[in-house]
C-alpha cells in the first residue's frame, strides 16, 4: 500500500509540473468561466435555465474534449517515460509491478479528475454567489459521469500504453481508438441504419457498447428523460433499462470497460519488457 | 551470488543475448565491457528483472522478476544516462529512500562527500540539473542504501577528478562485502576498479578473465610533472586535477587516485611533447573512513 501511494504521489507531482496538465486545467476552468461570461445561465433550452443549462453544456463540451485529452496525455507520458529511460531507473528500485502500475493509474486518475471536478465546483460556487439555484441531483450525477468517464478513458489509455512500444505508435493507436468511438456515435449509426446496411438492433447494440455514446445518452437523459431527441432508439433503451436503470448502466458499464482495459494492460505490462 | 543460466534474449528476429552462462561471487568487482550493441545493457536489464527472457537469472537464489521487492532492495543501480525526471530532487530522494528503507540524511551526506550540496537544489527538477550533478545524486542514492550488489553503467563518466576520487573511496569502503558490476565501453575507464573483466560481443561472453588487483580502490599516487614551457591548456588540465603549481607553471605536483591513474596518464599523454620530467609514486592508502 505504501509503494502504491508513493508511486501515485510521484505521478501526481510529475503531472502537476507537466505542461499538458496546465493546459488541461485551463481548458476546463476556462469553459466554465466562458459559459458564465456569455450569460449561458440566462438562456433556455428544453425548459432548462440557470445552472442546469450551464452544467448540461459543460458536460457536452467535456464529453467532446476529455476522452481524447485523457487518451493522448496518458499514452504520451507513459510511453514517453518508458522510451526516455525513466522506467529503466525507477523500476530498478524495489517497487512491485502491481504497486507501480496501479499507483500510476491512481495518481493519474486524481490528476485528470480533479480539474474537471474543480470546474464543476467553481460553477456551483459562482451560482451560489449570484443567487442562482443549484440543482444538486444533477450536479451529483454529472460528477459521477465525469468520474466514470475519466476512469474509462484512463483504463483504455493504460492498455494502449502497455501494448505500444513507442510514443508515436501509442499516440497513433489512441487517436484511432477515439476516432472509432466517434464513428459509432448515434448520428453515424443512424445514417448507416437509414441506408439499410445494418439492422436497428445491431445499430442500437453497437451504440450501447460505445462508452462515448453511453455518456452522451446519459447526459441527454437528465434534461430529456424520454430521450425524444434520440428518436426510435429511445424505445429500445428505455424498454431495456428503464430511465433509472439506464442511469445506473451509464455509470457501471464504462467503469467496467475502464477497469477491464486497465487489468488487461497490467497483465501485458507485467509479462513483457518493462523499459 | 549472481547466476546466469543459459540466458537468451531476442528483440523481434535479432538475438541480443545468446546463451549466457555466468557466475559472479560475493565481493567480486566485475567490469562488463564491449562495444555498442554487445548486449551489456540488455544483460543488466535482465539482471534487474526488467526484461522477459529465456533461461534463468538468480541473485542469491532469488528470481529478480518474481521477487522484485526482496531482490531489488539489495541492489544499487546507476544508469549510464540519467532519466529525464521532472520531479524535484527532494521528491526523488524521498521516493527512493522510502522504497529502499534508506535514511534520506545518508543520501545527503554521500552527495556532500561527492561535492554536491543538496540543500540549494532540493526544489529544482532533477532533469534541470547538470550532467555531473545528476550523476552524483544517482550515485548517492545507489550507495545510500545497504546494497549487496552495485550495478553501475559508466558511473564516473560525468564526474570531475575530485568527485571521482571520492567515488573510488566510497566504493573502497564497501569492497569487502559488496559485489560490483561496472559497465563501460572501454576497459581503461574501469580497469583499475575491478578484479575481473567480462567482455561481451554480439550477445556472447567472449572474455572472462581475472585481473591483477595490486592497487586498492583507495590507493594514491604522488605525481610530479615538469614541462619545458608554460602552456595555458596544460595548466587548466592540471588545475582540474587539483595539482599545485610550484613555479611559473612549469612544475606541478599533486595526488592521483589509484583507480584513476590510467585516465590521468591518458590525459597527460596529450602533452607528451611538453613534458621533460614525470614521476608517479604509490603513496599507500588514502582511505578515509
Amino acid at each position: 500500500m505504501k509503494q502504491l501511494w508513493l508511486t501515485a504521489k510521484l505521478d501526481i507531482v510529475e503531472s502537476l509540473r507537466a505542461r499538458w496538465f496546465q493546459v488541461y486545467s485551463l481548458v476546463f476552468g476556462g469553459i466554465v468561466a466562458l459559459l458564465f461570461l456569455f450569460g449561458l445561465t440566462e438562456s433556455r433550452v428544453l425548459g432548462f435555465i440557470g445552472l442546469s443549462r450551464l452544467l448540461v453544456t459543460y458536460i457536452q463540451l467535456t464529453m467532446a474534449i476529455l476522452p481524447i485529452f485523457v487518451l493522448i496525455t496518458t499514452v504520451r507520458s507513459v510511453a514517453g517515460d518508458r522510451e526516455a529511460g525513466v522506467y529503466e531507473y525507477l523500476l530498478s528500485l524495489p517497487v512491485s509491478l502491481a504497486a507501480w502500475f496501479w499507483g500510476k493509474i491512481l495518481g493519474r486518475y486524481i490528476v485528470i479528475f480533479l480539474p474537471v471536478f474543480a470546474a464543476m465546483v467553481l460553477a456551483v460556487l459562482i451560482a451560489l454567489v449570484r443567487g442562482i439555484e443549484v440543482p444538486w441531483g444533477m450536479f451529483g450525477y454529472y460528477t459521477a459521469l465525469l468520474a466514470v468517464m475519466c476512469a474509462c478513458f484512463l483504463g483504455l489509455g493504460m492498455l494502449i500504453s502497455a501494448l505500444a512500444r513507442s510514443t508515436d505508435m501509442a499516440q497513433g493507436a489512441a487517436f484511432v481508438v477515439w476516432l472509432t468511438l466517434l464513428l459509432f456515435l448515434d448520428l453515424i449509426l443512424l445514417g448507416v441504419m437509414i441506408q439499410g446496411k445494418v439492422s436497428p438492433e445491431v445499430a442500437v447494440t453497437v451504440a450501447l457498447a460505445n462508452p462515448l455514446q453511453v455518456f452522451r445518452t446519459a447526459a441527454l437523459a437528465l434534461f430529456d428523460p424520454q430521450l425524444i431527441v434520440l428518436g426510435p432508439s429511445a424505445y429500445v433503451i428505455l424498454d431495456l433499462f428503464g430511465a433509472t436503470g439506464y442511469k445506473v448502466f451509464a455509470v457501471i458499464y464504462p467503469t467496467v470497460v475502464g477497469v477491464a482495459a486497465a487489468t488487461l494492460g497490467y497483465q501485458l505490462f507485467k509479462r513483457g519488457d518493462l523499459p | 551470488m549472481i547466476r546466469f543460466d543459459n540466458v537468451a534474449k531476442s528483440f523481434r528476429k535479432s538475438r541480443v543475448l545468446d546463451a549466457i552462462n555466468l557466475e559472479i561471487g560475493l565481493a567480486e568487482r566485475v567490469a562488463l565491457i564491449g562495444s555498442n550493441g554487445a548486449g551489456k545493457t540488455t544483460l543488466i536489464r535482465c539482471l534487474l528483472g526488467e526484461y522477459a527472457f529465456s533461461g534463468r537469472v538468480t541473485i542469491n537464489g532469488r528470481d529478480p522478476r518474481l521477487e522484485r521487492t526482496a531482490v531489488l532492495g539489495n541492489i544499487g543501480f546507476v544508469p549510464q544516462l540519467p532519466p529525464p525526471l521532472k520531479m524535484p530532487v527532494s521528491q526523488l530522494i524521498e521516493f527512493s529512500a522510502a522504497l529502499c528503507g534508506t535514511d534520506p540524511a545518508k543520501i545527503h551526506e554521500l552527495a556532500a562527500r561527492l561535492g554536491l550540496d543538496l540543500a540549494p537544489i532540493l526544489s529544482r527538477p532533477f532533469v534541470k540539473l547538470s550532467g555531473g550533478m545528476k550523476q552524483k545524486l544517482l550515485i548517492a542514492i545507489a550507495l545510500g542504501r545497504e546494497a549487496k550488489l552495485l550495478i553501475m553503467d559508466e558511473p564516473a563518466a560525468n564526474l570531475d577528478p575530485e568527485a571521482r576520487k571520492i567515488f573510488f573511496e566510497l566504493l573502497a569502503e564497501r569492497q569487502d562485502d559488496t559485489t560490483m558490476l561496472i559497465s563501460s565501453h572501454r576497459l581503461n575507464e574501469v580497469s583499475a576498479l575491478v578484479n575481473r573483466v567480462i567482455e561481451m560481443d554480439m550477445g556472447k561472453v567472449v572474455l572472462d578473465d581475472r585481473v591483477a588487483d595490486d592497487v586498492s580502490l583507495s590507493g594514491q599516487f604522488a605525481c610530479r610533472i615538469v614541462i619545458k614551457r608554460g602552456e595555458a591548456a596544460f595548466a587548466k588540465a592540471m588545475q582540474a586535477w587539483n595539482f599545485r603549481d610550484l613555479g611559473d607553471g612549469l612544475k606541478w605536483e599533486g595526488v592521483v587516485p589509484g583507480p584513476d591513474r590510467l585516465r590521468f596518464m591518458g590525459m597527460t599523454s596529450r602533452y607528451v611533447a611538453l613534458i621533460s620530467d614525470y614521476s608517479l609514486e604509490e603513496t599507500g592508502s588514502g582511505r578515509s573512513q
